[in-house]
């Protein structure tokens, strides 16, 4: 909501200090958009000029005037001044606003001599926007006949001598969208008296009415209130005081009667509507509109309206999209000599629906959603007869239609110390009650005990407060009139807790296992392209193709979440490569999201009070899987080139020793996990591997495939792994390990087995083999392509430690676990000891 | 050669002569002083020390004495031997000193070269500064509560007093879900700001606060952090995906004065003892009274300032009865603030795309934690 300050105080005796001001407003709850003191944006010299001639210069990509325009002696010459302009909306004889060369308009834009399109150009022809009064770009301002001579000062003219307060409404106080409201919430600031401009006396319904109308449907609208206002001079312009508050306040000044409507609808909060008397035909009716019916708004819109839409009709059909937007057939325009001036009240909801069905966001539709005080139209319809009959010369008619159903407000049942209970600032009872009154609240005593835990209050809240409903929302009344800053300051005291949960705190070790390790954590947005998995190379049935879309996506290229973090992942990965990062390791830990379980839609769900247990979880099973992952990423070298020796390039091992990291930090046993040999898209066929926990599948670990890497622009050989860490069994309670203090008996073995044969396999056997006296074992070398192996073979070599937990084991004892193991890894591999 | 009970000759012994011993002694010191390193030392050793040494070819001659004169001998050629078993052993521990100094000396290197053998990797500071705020409410006895990020509309709206056509649902720009059965196609959440499939990507982590309060036992003391989602284009000050923390406390008694209480004690610990709070009146429809929090922060880098940095409030009786909480028996506070934000004025941060583009330079100059 924007507004002149001169305007507020017309009902408030409000600071003109900007600081001062903004504190106040601040100080209730009015979030200030920005202070402008529009007078000192503007330098040099702003005039008035008259333009005395025009010419259409073509050939450019857009229409550009060329014009002469008389400024008076402003520019010390009297000769006509040339300036070229993008505008169209003026012609040879009007008035506009020039800003000469040395001037500087809002934004620190200077304005100079300077040639373009062909022509000089010395000095500018202003839009409003450009002065920083409005937003109104469509065009230059061209001001009333008569507003000035040309070359006189143009800033009073404009507006300029005046300081706009714009302020955020929050959707529970539309009665801040009017200086009524921003003036009472400014007195109440302050402390100071405020004149409502709605204290005036009211039209009220008069026996006949002033034009036959019929509320069909009550639920949409509980008043009607309407005059006719009669023999307006169609050519009367609104007053420069009038159009000059309706361009500061963000609204364009169109003609008389719009702008009266308007500048009503600003002042008190009441949108209004003013229909041309003369296009109506037959009596009025507000209902619910038909299937099928059409209108066409005041944008020039046909528009198809829905049964829920409320509209006004006459004979003729629909005339107006009922607290939106009028229809066209009915508009005023430039030969409306007779009005007929509706203030209405509808229904909140039915609008907000309206509004948004039609896209069709209104200055009325945005104050009715928010609530409008329902006992304005009367008032409003007086001020802007008032308004027309003194600027327009009409006559406001004696006849006064008023449709009034508005229940009675319930009060409110407010226990006197619930303010205190709950802020905490002890506010004394008289307090309380001042502060409401102060609000626009009737309080009284409620029945019952008058002091003590169990009295309470009865409060009426004001008519323009319909966001007033639970005690509640009156204890924050009380709480920000009497000041937030009186709030102390109390440290409660927290139960004992049980701190962060084993799954939290597992989450935070693995991302630190793997940032120690080199990689650096990313957090990449979860839209990703569907067409990722085709780039990929996975499989058309493959059930991380089966994304959640999103209704109204960012971005037509990334609708769909992620089921995977890699491609976020990747995407990173080629974003530092460009820019220069060619050895990059990154990971992320994030939710990755699964389809819905349940096609349909959740049942709704009680508010009043908590759902049934069996309720919510119905609506629960609609609830897409959302499983916790970690991926890394290794592209280029995980160790630099360096004085030391050369680099090592990222490999399908660093991926697997990464889903390893994860695995060991999550608290998993080594001895439940396993890597096993798959082929899985996007990785190499060759080089990936499952990763395993007690044998079911958590993950995937290698180097991406060729095809993948050149389709996601990413280095060759990038390395990946990714894991699902919800699939991780939780760390149970470690045992620990009895040291043997006796010496350990250590043998080698080099087992030669065909090329095929798993490494993990061996390991397997000779574990199992060798028995309880093994205490660890680990293959120290792979060999292959010696004559005596053979083709097709490999030797792997491993170190095994023998110890016992009581005892020096012998030789003896030592070999024959050897052999154990040995014949065991035969058994089951194949394998023979090397040389033997 | 000694032999016993053989007849004395002065002739045969010769080095027993107290002026020989001296002089064997002073040789063999001066032989050692002239060693120049262990090998030479030790290579002298058989001469001053050996079987053929003088002091032990004198030693051989006491039982050449007479027995009235062997007790004598016998002691001077002891204290021979001593003297030149100490300069040995003296000498022996210089040109060892030395030769480990020179060692020393020639294994020295040059301890400026790079040793980034293994490349360091970086927590990303949004992360570190969810677990650095969580920690402190943890620390305080509270839980650390989780939810879906994919929400049904009922907890990210509905139950948190979000009238359903109240503009109140329109002020935080929502993510909704296509339908399932409309996956090939698009559908538009348009109607009345509901999504045809009834699911938001959450806007708040408040839908958190429903799930808290109606899996737990009260009194609740709670925090959670996590993502959130609305539809503002990215730029430098704006990002559709951000983070929050979201606290709540449901319990007897609580009121307005524990949630600044709480604050205050939160935005200290987080910036510094001179960080202030200040709570201006705001309207969310979860709170009553609700209150947008400024953060007085002294460090930031263009100055001291007030910061907008969250909402707060009283949780609204309403949202406690579609909790299934008693508002008459019960009161809470609640309070989310974005932690991107917080890292912005907090650590400098010009532009939020850093935040979410993954270049490593970005995490890497917070290391591990902020």
């Amino acid at each position: 909501m924007r507004l002149p300050v001169s305007w507020l105080r017309e009902y408030v005796d409000a600071p003109t200090d900007p600081a001062e001001l903004e504190r106040a407003l601040v100080r209730v709850g009015l979030e200030v958009e920005e202070i402008v003191d529009l007078g000192s944006a503007v330098t040099g010299s702003l005039v008035v000029g008259r333009v005395s001639a025009v010419e259409e210069l073509t050939g450019f990509k857009k229409p550009i005037r060329y014009c002469l325009v008389d400024v008076g002696r402003a520019n010390g010459t009297g000769a006509p001044q040339e300036i070229v302009c993008g505008a169209r909306n003026f012609g040879e004889g009007d008035l506009v606003v020039v800003i000469l060369p040395g001037g500087e308009l809002p934004g620190g834009f200077g304005i100079g001599e300077r040639r373009t399109y062909g022509r000089m150009s010395r000095g500018m022809i202003c839009s409003g926007r450009e002065l920083g009064i409005s937003d109104d770009h469509d065009g230059i301002m061209v001001l009333p006949p008569g507003a000035g001579e040309p070359g006189a000062d143009a800033r009073g003219l404009v507006g300029l001598d005046e300081v706009v307060v714009e302020v955020n409404v929050t959707p529970d106080r539309g009665y801040c969208f009017s200086v009524r409201g921003i003036a009472r919430e400014l007195a109440a600031s302050l402390g100071l008296p405020f004149r409502d401009p709605a204290a005036a006396a009211a039209l009220t319904g008069t026996p006949t009415p002033a034009y036959p109308a019929r509320v069909a449907d009550p639920s949409a609208c509980d008043r009607f209130a309407a005059v006719a206002v009669r023999g307006l001079d169609p050519a009367a312009p609104s007053p420069a005081w009038l159009a000059r508050r309706l361009t500061q306040a963000g609204m364009r000044p169109i003609c008389l009667p719009v702008d009266v409507t308007n500048y009503v609808m600003l002042e008190l909060g009441q949108p209004m509507h003013a229909f041309d008397l003369a296009a109506l035909r037959g009596g009025l009716v507000i209902r619910r509109a038909d299937p099928g019916e059409k209108l066409t708004t005041l944008d020039g819109a046909v528009r198809g309206l829905h049964p829920e839409d409320v509209v006004i009709a006459d004979d003729s059909g629909v005339v107006s999209l009922a607290a939106v937007m009028g229809g066209a057939s009915t508009e005023v325009s430039g030969t409306t000599t007779d009005l007929l001036l509706e203030a209405a009240h509808w229904d909140p909801v039915t609008v907000a629906r309206t509004a948004r069905r039609h896209k069709l966001p209104s200055e009325a539709s945005r104050r009715y959603e928010r609530g409008v005080d329902p006992t304005l139209p009367g008032v409003a319809l007086r001020r802007a007869g008032e308004l027309l009959a003194a600027h327009g010369g009409g006559a406001v008619g004696a006849d006064v239609l008023d449709i009034d159903t508005v229940p009675p407000r319930e009060p409110v049942l407010l226990p006197v110390d619930l303010p205190a209970r709950t802020t905490g600032v002890p506010y004394p009872a008289d307090r309380v009650r001042a502060l409401l009154t102060l609000v626009g609240c009737a309080v009284a005593p409620a029945a019952g005990p008058e002091s003590g835990p169990d009295a309470r209050w009865e409060v009426l809240p004001p008519a323009w407060r319909p966001d007033l409903r639970d005690p509640a929302d009156l204890v924050e009344e009380v709480a920000r009139l009497d000041g937030y800053d009186r709030i102390p300051s109390v440290l409660p005291i927290a139960p004992p807790g049980r701190g962060l949960t084993d799954a939290q705190r597992r989450r935070r070790d693995v991302a630190r296992a793997l940032a120690e390790g080199g990689a650096s954590e990313t957090l990449s947005f979860p839209f990703l392209d569907p067409g990722v998995w085709d780039a990929l190379g996975v499989p058309a049935d493959d059930p991380r193709r089966a994304m959640l879309r999103l209704a109204n996506p960012m971005s037509d290229v990334a609708p769909a979440l992620r089921t995977r973090l890699l491609p976020g992942l990747l995407a990173a990965v080629r974003r530092n490569v460009g820019r220069g990062h060619r050895d990059v390791a990154l990971y992320e830990l994030g939710l990755v999201f699964g389809p819905p379980p349940a096609a349909g839609v959740p049942p709704p769900l009680r508010v009043d009070d908590r759902p049934a247990a069996a309720d919510l979880a119905a609506a629960d099973r609609f609830l897409p899987a959302q499983p916790q992952h970690v991926a890394v990423v290794l592209a280029g070298d995980v160790a630099p080139a360096g004085w030391w020796g050369a680099g090592r390039p990222a490999s399908w091992a660093d991926a697997a020793a990464a889903a390893r990291t994860v695995l060991a930090a999550a608290g998993v046993p080594a001895a439940r996990t396993a890597l096993r040999q798959a082929e899985f898209a996007p990785w190499h066929p060759g080089r990936c591997a499952e990763v395993l926990v007690d044998g079911e599948v958590v993950g995937h670990a290698g180097e991406l495939h060729p095809a993948a890497c050149a389709a996601l622009e990413v280095p060759a050989r990038t390395c990946a792994a990714e894991l699902n860490l919800d699939r991780l069994p939780l760390p149970g309670v470690v045992l620990a390990p009895r040291l043997s203090g006796f010496p350990p008996a250590l043998i080698d073995v080099a087992l030669v087995v065909a090329e095929e044969t798993p490494a993990g396999a061996v390991h397997a056997a000779l574990t199992a083999g060798a028995g309880k006296l093994l205490e660890s074992i680990r293959l120290f070398d792979v060999y292959r392509g010696d004559a005596q192996l053979g083709a097709g073979r490999k030797s792997l070599a491993y170190k095994l430690t023998f110890r016992a937990a009581d005892r020096t084991l012998t030789a003896e004892e030592a070999v024959a676990a050897r052999d154990a193991a040995v014949a065991e890894a035969a058994a089951r591999t194949g394998a023979t000891l090397r040389g033997a | 050669m000694s032999y016993r009970n053989d007849p004395y000759d002065p002739k045969q012994v010769a080095l027993l002569d107290p002026a020989a011993l001296e002089e064997a002694v002073a040789a063999a010191v001066r032989a050692f002083a002239a060693a120049a390193d262990l090998r030479e030392l030790t290579a002298l050793k058989p001469a001053h020390l050996g079987d053929r040494a003088p002091v032990s070819l004198a030693r051989r001659e006491i039982g050449a004495l007479p027995p009235a004169a062997k007790s004598d001998a016998g002691k001077r050629v002891n204290v021979a031997r001593q003297a030149v078993d100490a300069a040995y052993a003296a000498r022996a521990a210089v040109l060892e000193a030395e030769a480990a100094a020179r060692m020393l000396a020639e294994e020295r290197v040059d301890v400026t070269l790079p040793t980034d053998r293994r490349p360091r990797g970086a927590r990303h500071p949004v992360s570190a500064l969810m677990e650095r705020a969580a920690d402190l409410f943890v620390a305080m006895g509270y839980e650390v509560a989780e939810g879906p990020e994919a929400e049904l509309e009922w907890y990210n709206f509905d139950a948190l007093n979000f009238v359903p056509d109240h503009p109140a649902r329109t002020m935080m720009d929502t993510f909704y879900l296509a339908a399932a059965d409309a996956a090939a196609g698009r559908t538009a959440g348009d109607h009345a700001g509901t999504g045809a499939s009834g699911l938001v990507l959450r806007t708040h982590t408040s839908p958190v606060q429903v799930r808290a309060l109606l899996s737990r036992k009260l009194p609740v003391h709670v925090v959670c952090t996590g993502r959130v989602y609305r539809t503002d284009e990215l730029d430098a000050t704006h990002l559709p995906v951000f983070h929050q923390i979201e606290g709540l406390v449901v319990d007897r008694g609580i009121t307005m004065a524990h949630l600044k209480g709480t604050l205050d004690h939160f935005v200290t610990s987080m910036f510094g003892p001179a960080a202030k709070t200040r709570l201006r009146p705001s309207y969310f429809p979860f709170t009553e009274p609700s209150a947008e929090l400024d953060l007085w922060f002294p460090e930031h880098r263009d100055g001291p300032r007030w910061v907008e940095w969250g909402g707060c409030g009283m949780v609204n009786p309403r949202v406690l009865r579609a909790c299934g909480v008693d508002p008459d028996e019960y009161s809470g506070f609640a309070f989310g603030m974005g932690i991107d934000r917080a890292l912005m004025f907090r650590h400098g941060v010009t532009d939020l795309r850093d935040l979410v583009e993954g270049d490593v330079r970005f995490s890497g100059a917070f290391g591990m934690g902020v």
